[in-house]
């Protein structure tokens, strides 16, 4: 299914494919960002007239553990060039997978006008449509953001106990391997410290790349979704969900999934994920 | 201790002299644009998995083949189209470490992939780095065990 629109999803808008990208590179009002893991990936060539937004310089403080402030947030927002009013159009490396954490950031800063291609890189490479290594520059803005909100879509660690308390809904999205206790870290990467291994208690597990289609990184269609979340794992879209991994990056793309994709009421990425719960005193854990 | 080779020696301390990033990247870029596939006389695809790189997201392989002189020349396999900084990994392996003397392989550390990459590789690419690094380097100190054995 090609058509964003016939795959069913609760927003359909918050996708655009790679053919409304490539007509849109001229669009003054749209700016296409890249976000990858591979920090080469941007400078080997992007698509043309994309900003690279990258989530180590960009979007973490450089010493607190924590995202940028209002006042980063605003400096980046005019280094790249926007507005509120610009559309912003996330990609990346990895089924989406970066560019969804940095499209979560900016929803930190209800910079709603907000949309991830469809795919991503992969899907666009594949399509052998054009990439550049030629660097865009854009005027800079002045862009006012509203103060940080980390009520909304990002949880902490006291609330995360609380919701366990209450019996509430999670989703670990890490390997079944980390989810058992049995790695403390995705395989294939490296162990972050966490002191404990095993999941928080009542958390379903469901790796985050099952959201995409892993032959072009595109989502996979709401049956498909549900059939994963709703059926397989009997998530409850009305209640308040909790999405973490192991610092917040995955769990990121499944909360743009069970929020944009599937309209789950309440979602929330816990960021300090198990690289802080795994190490915290006396919380509870599952193995 | 054994020093590092001279090649090797160079790289790293190019990669002390720069700081922007945008040079660090087309300076690595430029690495992996050399970057030459394990030819079809060692291996071809499907690899088999003891030759796989443990940790490494990019799926790569790696084999020591023995030359006449004793030394090793490396070969590599990066299966993911995207993996960018494994390809240019590899390539650093291959021209400062094939045809090395095998003792001061047998020394190169994981830390060459920090003095590298640095602070721009995220925390799981690096141990997959790593995991190129120490495939090599494993390679050069089985066959000094195997020689003095």
């Amino acid at each position: 299914m090609n058509d964003i629109t016939e795959r069913g999803y609760a927003n359909p808008d918050v996708l655009v494919s790679t053919d409304w990208v490539a007509a849109h590179l001229d669009d003054p009002d749209v700016r296409i960002v890249e976000s990858n893991e591979d920090p080469l990936l941007y400078p080997s060539g992007h698509i043309p007239g994309a900003v690279e937004v990258d989530w180590t310089t960009d979007l973490n403080d450089p010493v607190r553990r924590d995202y940028l402030d209002r006042e980063g947030f605003e400096k980046l927002a005019s280094r790249i060039g926007i507005t509120p009013e610009t559309t912003v159009v996330f990609y990346g490396d990895k089924n989406n997978w970066w560019a969804t954490y940095a499209f979560w950031v900016f929803q930190l800063f209800r910079h709603t006008n907000a949309r991830v291609m469809d795919g991503g890189r992969l899907k666009w490479e594949k399509e052998g449509r054009p990439l550049t290594r030629e660097k865009p520059s854009y005027p800079a803005t002045v862009y006012k953001a509203p103060p940080r909100d980390d009520s909304r879509i990002r949880a902490f660690r006291d609330q995360v106990l609380a919701h366990v308390q209450a019996g509430g809904q999670l989703v670990d999205v890490r390997s079944p391997a980390e989810y058992s206790g049995e790695r403390l870290h995705m395989e294939g990467y490296p162990n972050e410290g966490a002191l404990r291994g095993g999941h928080i208690p009542g958390a379903a597990n469901v790796p985050w790349s099952r959201a995409a289609n892993p032959e072009d990184g595109t989502f996979k269609s709401a049956d498909d979704l549900r059939a994963i979340y709703l059926e397989e794992q009997s998530l409850d879209p009305e209640e308040p969900t909790i999405a973490y991994c192991r610092i917040g990056e995955r769990s990121s793309h499944t909360w743009f999934v069970l929020n944009y994709l599937l309209g789950f009421r309440d979602v929330r990425n816990y960021d300090g994920s198990w690289t802080e719960w795994g190490n915290l005193v006396g919380v509870p854990i599952e193995k | 201790m054994t020093e590092y080779p001279e090649k090797l020696q160079q790289i790293l301390e190019d990669f002390r002299w720069i700081t922007d990033r945008d040079e660090w990247a087309a300076y690595l870029i430029e690495i992996a644009d050399r970057f030459q596939p394990v030819p079809e006389r060692i291996a071809t695809s499907p690899y088999p998995e003891d030759h796989r790189v443990p940790f490494c997201e990019s799926e790569a392989y790696v084999w020591a083949e023995d030359r006449p002189d004793g030394t090793l020349k490396f070969h590599f396999a990066v299966e993911n189209p995207q993996g960018l900084s494994a390809k240019a990994m590899a390539a650093i392996l291959d021209e400062t470490l094939s045809g090395q003397p095998l003792e001061q392989v047998a020394q190169v550390s994981d830390e060459i992939v920090l003095a590298i990459f640095g602070k721009n590789v995220s925390m799981g690419k690096g141990q997959g780095l790593m995991g190129l690094v120490a495939m090599v380097r494993e390679a050069a100190r089985k066959r000094l065990r195997e020689r003095q054995s």
